[in-house]
């Protein structure tokens, strides 16, 4: 390479290489959050589409595409509807029943002067369990043979000294939802705290000052200013119910007779226990994965969280 | 044109049975029996290490077979225990990395179709080399598809029926007479239900556990002189007379007040042997490799015998596991040398018979046991009778939480056994029959 063969760049390319550089800058920049979402995001979902349209037994490994084939197998379960329409009913019961709390318990809190601290820490025990260690310790305690629950019902002339709560359908369910609800209280108080406190203190002197009631104060400020919040912890609540799992697979297995399946568990039992075939497993993911992304956006779009506008 | 598609399907089709004649046995890896040829009769000894997988309810067995081993020999196995609801997936994952132990013990249940997709390596000609006569035929049965023998028995573990001799003589019983007849059996749960001591039951059955349901079940119908499965292992025979007077027992016990022990109904098998163990039922079947250990750690006595028909006999359910070579394995010969090792009557009798565990080598059950415990030896006296079903599907049909089996026993037991009929014939439907 000799120096004359060099040309001296004219300004247009200069400009192009710095735009270039700079091109070059914000790949640099971006390169590793965009391989951080496709590597942990993006393929695993490809890699469950792909496998939804394999036959791909758990032991026989990957034998090919076989197209719609999975999805057919799971549509003629019989097991499809019945697991669908417990999760919701088990999805509505533990929403319903655990915003009131986590809202009531957040408001208890933040009016409580004296014993403010020892209150939120006693509610947020639980919270530093595990919910597979939870609900062990209230398998044991739900049990007949060993624990207290039975025995004080019984005591108590509410149930028979012999029967189980954990025997009946609607025993197992209600069972589950009191772990759930004891277990997640205090997690969704203290994200409905955080809500509480961003509100402005002004708004509250403000409707004082118009001489608007407690009540008339709660359905008119706290209620509407809170609406985020409310939002985002329901999501969560609803989306961790659809996908419920570890809980039903310590306490009831599913049981009795079935009656206590949730769609994760019946994903579980395609790859591992009664199918053994992975394809079918990844088929109901997938079709799980598309019912969250739906239910997500109906309910963001319901809470009008998704408006931008200022109204 | 009509030729060009008609000469696609043929091809589709001969491609098809191809795929489907090779789909599973014959996996790469697993080229039957051609590492057979160079290994010696014992394998080899010469300081490998091996790898081994085995479940947890077998752990105490298996540490004691690894440590017989590794202290006599130049290999060292290394045990992995498994939790027993994992290793169907372990399994499965370990496949498609090819990262299979050496050697891989399951439950005899699943060896059939751990087998059909190409788990284990071909070792027919070096199990054809050992004295086959003189072992426990079911674990090797369980392991053999088109002639081909891919396992030998490891632990065998067998149920039999307990009952606790402090509360029979409380409740009137004779304590050392075991029930001989179901209707025994039921007369005598009932006698100890009617002793109305808080917490105590007369028996216990693990009505949501779908394998303790087969384990304690099965041996009924078989003393009964039943068939339980068809011989290829695709139909199922569990609604047979015998066994609906079986389970008019367990119904007839439901309804007794403290007959069947508090959480029986929901009894997912996670706690199914711990009342018997506190001293909270009569009489029940029991694995008996868990028996011996309560022989001296409880403060009550046990008796032990066959468990019975419904005319008398007796059965057992050949239970436990096989243990066979993975097709990932490199070190066939050294994996040989510990499965043959085991197979000798020696380390039968070091392993099993003299820790009071039942051993899978039909002649030290015969010798092996003259020190033993009396109730060992009844127990061991029922292997002769006892089976081990073999079925495909038989992990989907029967030990599955919520299989249709365990749904039979749940209406038969505590329903009105309206449905008994239709679940048997789902039963056969998911057996592939």
């Amino acid at each position: 390479m000799t120096s004359t063969t060099m040309t001296t760049p004219t300004k247009a390319p200069r400009r192009r290489t710095h735009a270039a550089r700079e091109a070059a800058t914000g790949w640099a920049f971006a390169t590793p959050v965009t391989l951080v979402l496709v590597l942990l995001f993006l393929a695993p979902i490809v890699l469950v589409v792909i496998m939804s349209g394999s036959k791909w037994t758990l032991l026989g490994g990957n034998q090919g595409l076989n197209g719609t084939t999975n999805f057919e197998k799971v549509f003629a379960d019989p097991m499809l509807l019945d697991s669908i329409w417990f999760t919701l009913k088990y999805t509505v019961l533990t929403t319903v029943i655990l915003m009131p709390i986590a809202l009531g318990l957040a408001l208890l809190v933040q009016e409580a002067r004296r014993w403010n601290n020892v209150l939120r820490t006693a509610i947020l025990v639980p919270s530093a369990l595990g919910i597979a260690s939870a609900s062990v310790l209230f398998y044991a305690l739900y049990s007949p043979q060993v624990g207290p629950i039975n025995k004080a019902l019984a005591g108590l002339g509410l149930m028979d000294q012999n029967s189980s709560l954990l025997g009946t359908p609607n025993g197992a369910l209600w069972a589950t939802v009191f772990l759930v609800v004891w277990r997640f209280s205090g997690f969704y108080m203290l994200l409905t705290m955080v809500g509480l406190q961003a509100i402005p203190t002004d708004v509250y002197e403000a409707a004082r000052i118009d001489g608007a009631s407690r009540w008339r104060t709660f359905t008119q400020v706290t209620l509407p200013l809170l609406k985020p919040t409310i939002a985002m912890t329901m999501i969560m609540s609803i989306t961790g119910s659809l996908l419920a799992f570890d809980q039903f697979y310590v306490l009831t297995k599913g049981g009795p007779n079935n009656s206590t399946m949730t769609v994760v568990q019946l994903i579980y039992r395609y790859a591992f226990e009664t199918k053994r075939d992975l394809g079918m497993a990844a088929a109901l993911s997938v079709l799980v994965l598309v019912a969250l992304i739906v239910v997500n956006a109906v309910q963001l779009r319901a809470m009008g969280v998704t408006d931008k506008e200022d109204k | 044109m009509k030729t060009r598609s008609i000469v696609a399907a043929v091809a589709a089709m001969s491609l098809s049975l191809g795929l489907a004649a090779c789909g599973g046995g014959d996996t790469p890896g697993n080229n039957g029996g051609s590492p057979a040829a160079s290994i010696p009769a014992d394998g080899l000894d010469d300081g490998t290490e091996l790898t081994m997988w085995t479940r947890a309810p077998l752990e105490r067995q298996a540490k004691n077979a690894v440590e017989a081993y590794n202290s006599t020999h130049k290999n060292q196995v290394k045990l992995e225990i498994l939790p027993n609801d994992d290793v169907e997936g372990k399994v499965g994952g370990a496949i498609q990395t090819d990262t299979l132990p050496d050697i891989l013990a399951g439950d005899v249940v699943r060896i059939p179709y751990w087998v059909q997709q190409g788990v284990f390596a071909d070792v027919t000609a070096q199990i054809d080399g050992l004295d086959t006569a003189n072992l426990q035929k079911g674990h090797i049965d369980a392991g053999t598809l088109d002639g081909k023998k891919h396992t030998l028995p490891f632990v065998t573990d067998i149920s039999v029926m307990v009952w606790n001799k402090d509360l029979y003589k409380e409740a009137g019983l004779d304590p050392e007479k075991g029930p001989a007849t179901v209707d025994e059996f039921l007369s005598q749960a009932k006698a100890v239900a009617g002793l109305n001591k808080s917490g105590v039951a007369g028996s216990y059955l693990a009505g949501q556990s779908g394998g303790a349901l087969v384990f304690t079940l099965f041996p009924m119908m078989w003393a009964s002189g039943e068939e339980v499965l068809n011989e290829d292992g695709t139909k199922a025979n569990v609604a047979s007379d015998n066994a609906k007077k079986i389970y008019a027992a367990y119904n007839d016990l439901a309804k007794t007040t403290n007959g069947l022990g508090a959480g029986s109904k929901e009894e997912t098998g996670a706690t199914w042997t711990a009342p018997f163990q506190e001293g909270k039922v009569g009489v029940m079947q029991y694995p008996y490799t868990a028996v011996t250990g309560l022989f001296d750690t409880v403060d009550f006595e046990i008796g032990v015998a066959g468990i019975p028909g419904v005319e008398g006999n007796q059965s057992t359910f050949l239970g436990g596991d096989a243990l066979g070579i993975s097709k990932s394995s490199k070190k066939v010969a050294q994996a040989w040398n510990f499965m043959s090792w085991l197979m000798s009557d020696e380390a039968q009798q070091k392993v099993f018979a003299d820790n009071n565990d039942t051993a899978s080598s039909l002649s030290v059950l015969e010798n092996g046991y003259a020190d033993a415990d009396e109730r060992t030896k009844i127990a061991n006296a029922t292997i002769k009778d006892g089976r081990a079903p073999v079925a495909v599907n038989f992990n989907e049909a029967f030990n599955a939480a919520g299989s249709n089996w365990q749904l039979l026993i749940q209406d038969a037991v505590w329903g009105d056994g309206s449905q008994v009929d239709s679940l048997n014939e789902q039963i056969t439907a998911t057996l592939g029959g």
